[in-house]
């Protein structure tokens, strides 16, 4: 079966940009012939800094014939009916159709089109243009002389050549004939820029890949990067050097040569006193290079893993020694800002962010960590942290946005803080805190255990949730550019991980009073708006507004908590059952409500209660609905004593059950109101088996009633039973 | 007296700009001289920003002394100046072989192409003050930028039709490479030995010391808030008093008025410099000089220099 090769030539393609470009060819390509009737056995794409390459294998030599009937007008229809027929069939006239008689409607024309099957190497010529004409590059660029014609052909860089051959691997192939803006499909390429320029031919994917290795081209990304992260341990552990591997950095690196060289470098050893981060910050940022570690230790090595496109004739001397003097320049640089940096103190910096805007419509930085020093202050006692150490960690939290080290290198923000505060002899926690309080960042990153450090995390959280939520700047299907839901889950994970006992509602309020200052009163009257359509019409007064903000934020919250807590595997039809109760705006307390109802609801007692449950409240909608009442009042425990054992014992049982549910709920102590609702299984179950609820008595029937709704009261003291699924 | 070995391009800075001139007067250049005014690079010289408007081939050379007041250091750091030098080509439409000429200017200037690594690295260059914006490198070689290499898809807000291609040497960096100097005072200068050398430092160190002072300390920034209302009133004035006389005429004062829009960029990178345009005033401010630079570029094309076909108002 004939392959089809692709080889898309450009002036140097951005790493970032080569992975995606190679898996976008294929599937345009693939699904092209697909869609035209043409399968294939298999395909792969390739991206070096240079080329996209595309090789398709057991293609057929040309598509199969079709034969296909097309049903044309009624014998004698009007002519414009028939001529339609005869230009959509592609007839010349009606001779070239037949007729069919159909018992029902008569004759019909019928027409027979026949079309055999089109040579693939035609249908190639056929798809290729377009699919490169409307690549879609992420940012595509016209060039040269032809780019003084609209519409000229768009490219990520100017596209240099393009091979395109197919054909069976015994013979020669052909050459897809087709050219794009000027550049006419063939067979010759050329290898690696500096190493082998000149031009050669290739027939097809088997003899390129070799063709190109000769021309010091490694076609495959993957193995590049096999022999980048191979030779870069090789050369590490001969010096006694552990590799910081990097994949991000390997997968960029790998996108900017055509033939890896690694080469190792080293610079002095004074450069260590810079912070590793920064140091690896900027030689990864700034030079693309790995640093080392020294071999089983933490500590950073005084050289650097380099890796050049070039065999250089002098073996890589030049190179290295080049790479090593912008290394140094660079490290010199970093211990600038370093050094700078440390004359300065944090606090001293503060002025600073008053003049740094943070969003438009909640102000500046300066405000935004008065607003978090507040409120770390207050947090601080519910964390079991010290305020006054909450409060200036939080003052001193962005201090080092400021700073020559973090304008440099944003991703050392936190870290760089942390280093400073710790220089100028803060308290070990308030020092933690600075780089602690943007943790957790994502699902899996690490959430801070010192009680200051969480303190101010909440803070920085809860004050960037409530000030979008008042600005009605809240995440939106996909969207979501404050990253709120991630800020939502780091306090969810804070307040479990340290089982810290926060009411939400209670903070949350407060803070939109914080920012009513600072945002316009019809913002605040918008979000209220759409919390609820009762608010669009009714006159409200502002204090329910804040409360509506901040019940908003709560069910937002809870979303996020059902995300979490499905991860780690509990049931959300029973986080449902307990947020549908009010005022659950302690995350802590829910959780252990949760785990405390799912184990009783694993119970024999649970599930049985659970059925008794059902069973109930069945019984209750039903009656309720015939009688057109509600059943919600407390049931005549005279009636029952007098009745039937089992509705005395029910009767008995309930309230005792009841009492000793609610107290324990109220010393949160969920395993014991469980255990007092599993005593109620016998009795309820010895009630449905002997009692009959709708007695003829209306009296006795209205107590029976009453009954049940007195354990589906029961229930809701722990949760809200009608939530649970099963 | 110096001898010619000096003035090789390894030896001596002005060597290297001489062997840069020299390189791409033979590609059919203008060499020009640069632009007589402070501008914060290279693409600010109207040969480059008007020129690379409009259909009409050009290609031109330069270097330009370009001022970066925010980089200043006092003369302390080894890497960083606040007035230095970059070599400008312009070259459109571009040539399909830009690529290899760059490379070849470069082993002119004694880069063996075989020992050293050359990388082009992405590098999407835009300009908020000049509404330009192009698709093209940063040049390293052995891990250093030495090059910008730009494709122009738009200046001034209008696409190029054709497309130029820009390349940007930076000079000291470039010199120290083939120099093998690590401190960019220690330059040589001129080439001379002995009492004979003169370096970057003794040229400008003192320079770059009081002009650190100026942007950073001194710079009168009353006087300077006024100057940039006058050169973007005068900008305007210019632009009005050149307007074409009627449709389809010439457009008679663009570059005296680029010249404002120029200056204005200067006065607002001053400003900066002294600290005293906050974040949210600074893109107003990006965002006026960018509408000088549309506005220059719209009168530019209907210029002769501009491609304007033909005044059809004079015909007529």
């Amino acid at each position: 079966m004939p392959d089809l090769l692709l080889e898309l030539r450009s002036e140097e393609i951005p790493a970032r940009m080569q992975r995606r470009a190679a898996e976008d060819l294929k599937k345009l390509v693939t699904d092209a012939l697909v869609e035209r009737g043409f399968l294939y056995e298999g395909a792969k794409a390739f991206a070096t800094p240079r080329r996209l390459a595309l090789h398709v294998a057991g293609l057929p030599a040309r598509g199969e014939a079709v034969r296909e009937e097309r049903r044309g007008p009624r014998v004698g229809a009007p002519e414009a009916a028939v001529q339609g027929f005869l230009k959509s069939a592609g007839l010349s006239s009606l001779d070239q159709a037949t007729t069919v008689t159909d018992p029902k409607k008569g004759e019909f024309y019928l027409a027979v089109i026949e079309r055999p099957g089109r040579e693939t190497l035609d249908v190639l010529a056929e798809i290729l243009p377009g699919i490169i004409k409307s690549f879609p590059w992420p940012k595509s660029m016209r060039w040269g002389a032809a780019s003084a014609q609209p519409g000229s052909l768009r490219w990520v860089r100017p596209l240099q050549s393009i091979v395109a051959t197919f054909g069976p691997e015994t013979e020669t192939p052909e050459v897809v004939p087709f050219s794009v803006d000027g550049i006419t499909a063939g067979t010759v390429t050329r290898g690696h820029r500096f190493l082998a320029p000149e031009p050669f031919e290739v027939r097809r994917f088997d003899d390129y890949v070799p063709a190109l290795e000769r021309a010091e081209v490694i076609l495959d990304a993957d193995r590049r990067k096999d022999i980048i992260l191979h030779d870069a341990k090789d050369l590490a552990f001969a010096r006694g050097l552990d590799l910081v591997e990097d994949e991000g950095l390997l997968e960029e690196v790998a996108g900017l040569v055509e033939r890896p060289v690694v080469l190792m470098g080293s610079f002095e050893e004074r450069f260590l006193e810079i912070p590793a981060e920064a140091i690896r910050a900027t030689i990864r940022a700034n030079q693309k290079c790995f640093v080392l570690r020294k071999s089983g230790s933490d500590e950073l090595a005084p050289a650097f893993v380099l890796v050049s496109n070039l065999v250089a004739s002098d073996g890589g001397a030049a190179i290295t020694a080049g790479n090593e003097r912008v290394v140094r320049a660079r490290l010199s640089d970093a211990r600038f800002f370093w050094e700078t940096d440390k004359a300065t103190k944090l606090e001293d910096r503060l002025p600073k962010l008053d003049s740094i805007v943070f969003h438009e419509k909640l102000g500046t930085q300066g405000e935004r960590v008065a607003r978090i020093a507040a409120l770390a202050q207050e947090i601080a006692p519910l964390v079991g942290a010290d305020p006054a150490l909450a409060e200036r960690a939080a003052r001193l939290a962005k201090a080092d946005l400021v700073t020559e080290m973090v304008g440099e290198f944003p991703e050392l923000q936190g870290l760089m803080g942390r280093k400073y505060a710790a220089l100028q002899g803060e308290h070990p926690s308030v020092a933690a805190a600075i780089e602690e309080h943007y943790k957790p960042v994502g699902p899996s990153d690490r959430v801070p255990t010192d009680p200051v450090s969480i303190a101010v995390a909440l803070a920085d959280k809860l004050d960037t949730l409530v000030g979008f939520w008042a600005i009605d700047e809240k995440p939106t299907g996909s969207k979501d550019p404050y990253a709120l839901r991630r800020a939502a889950l780091g306090v969810t994970r804070l307040v479990l991980t340290s089982h810290s006992r926060i009411h939400l509602i209670e903070l949350a309020k407060k803070l939109v009073g914080v920012f009513e200052g600072s945002i316009s009163e019809d913002s605040i009257w918008r979000v209220a708006a759409t919390s609820s359509d009762e608010f669009a019409t009714k006159p409200f007064d502002r204090e329910e507004m804040l409360a509506m903000i901040a019940s908003d934020l709560l069910a937002f919250f809870a979303d996020r908590l059902k995300v979490y807590l499905r991860d780690q595997g509990a049931r959300h039809d029973l986080i449902d059952a307990v947020f549908a109760l009010p005022g659950q705006d302690d995350l802590l307390l829910v959780v252990r409500r949760v785990e405390a109802l799912g184990e009783f609801l694993s119970t024999d007692d649970g599930k049985n209660l659970l059925a008794g449950y059902k069973r109930a409240a069945n019984i209750l909608r039903i009656e309720e609905k015939k009688d057109g009442r509600a059943y919600d009042e407390a049931p005549d425990a005279g009636l029952a004593a007098s009745g039937e054992p089992e509705e005395r014992a029910l009767a008995e049982a309930l309230a005792a059950a009841r009492h000793e549910a609610s107290a324990a709920v109220a010393a949160e102590d969920f395993a014991g109101a469980m255990r007092a609702l599993s005593r109620l299984r016998a009795p309820v179950d010895a009630f449905f088996e002997k009692v009959t609820v709708n007695a003829d008595d209306p009296a006795l029937r209205k107590n029976r009633l009453l009954l049940l709704n007195a354990l589906r009261a029961a229930t809701r003291e722990v949760a809200d039973f009608s939530r649970i699924e099963g | 007296m110096p001898s010619d070995a000096d003035l090789s391009p390894t030896r001596s800075f002005q060597g290297l700009i001489l062997t840069l001139q020299r390189f791409w007067a033979a590609k059919g250049c203008v060499i020009l001289q640069p632009y007589d005014m402070e501008v914060g690079a290279g693409t600010f010289h109207p040969a480059t920003t008007l020129r690379a408007l409009g259909p009409k081939p050009w290609k031109a050379a330069y270097v330009q002394p370009s001022r970066r007041p925010k980089d200043g250091r006092y003369g302390e750091n080894p890497n960083r100046l606040q007035h230095y030098y970059q070599f400008q080509v312009i070259l459109k439409p571009n040539p399909p072989n830009l690529q290899e000429l760059y490379l070849a200017s470069l082993e002119a200037i004694g880069v063996d192409l075989k020992l050293h690594d050359i990388r082009f690295v992405e590098d999407d260059w835009e300009s908020p003050t000049l509404g330009a914006w192009g698709l093209g490198w940063e040049c390293w070689c052995d891990g250093m930028e030495v090059s910008q290499f730009t494709y122009f898809q738009q200046v001034a807000g209008f696409e190029c039709a054709p497309v130029a291609g820009e390349l940007t040497y930076g000079l000291e960096r470039l010199a120290m490479y083939v120099q093998g100097v690590e401190n960019v005072y220690d330059l040589n200068f001129n080439g001379g030995e002995g009492d004979e050398k003169v370096t970057y430092g003794d040229v400008f160190l003192q320079a770059e010391q009081e002009y650190s002072r100026h942007n950073f300390e001194a710079a009168d920034t009353k006087m300077l808030f006024r100057h940039f209302a006058d050169a973007e009133k005068a900008c305007r004035l210019y632009l009005d008093a050149g307007a074409p006389e009627s449709e389809g005429a010439r457009h008679r004062i663009v570059q005296p008025a680029y010249d404002q829009c120029i200056k204005a960029s200067h006065v607002f990178n001053l400003l900066d410099a002294r600290g005293v345009i906050s974040v949210t005033e600074r893109q107003s401010y990006i965002l006026r000089v960018r509408e000088l630079a549309k506005a220059c570029g719209a009168a530019w094309l209907k210029t002769d220099a501009g491609g304007h076909s033909g005044d059809r108002a004079a015909a007529a």
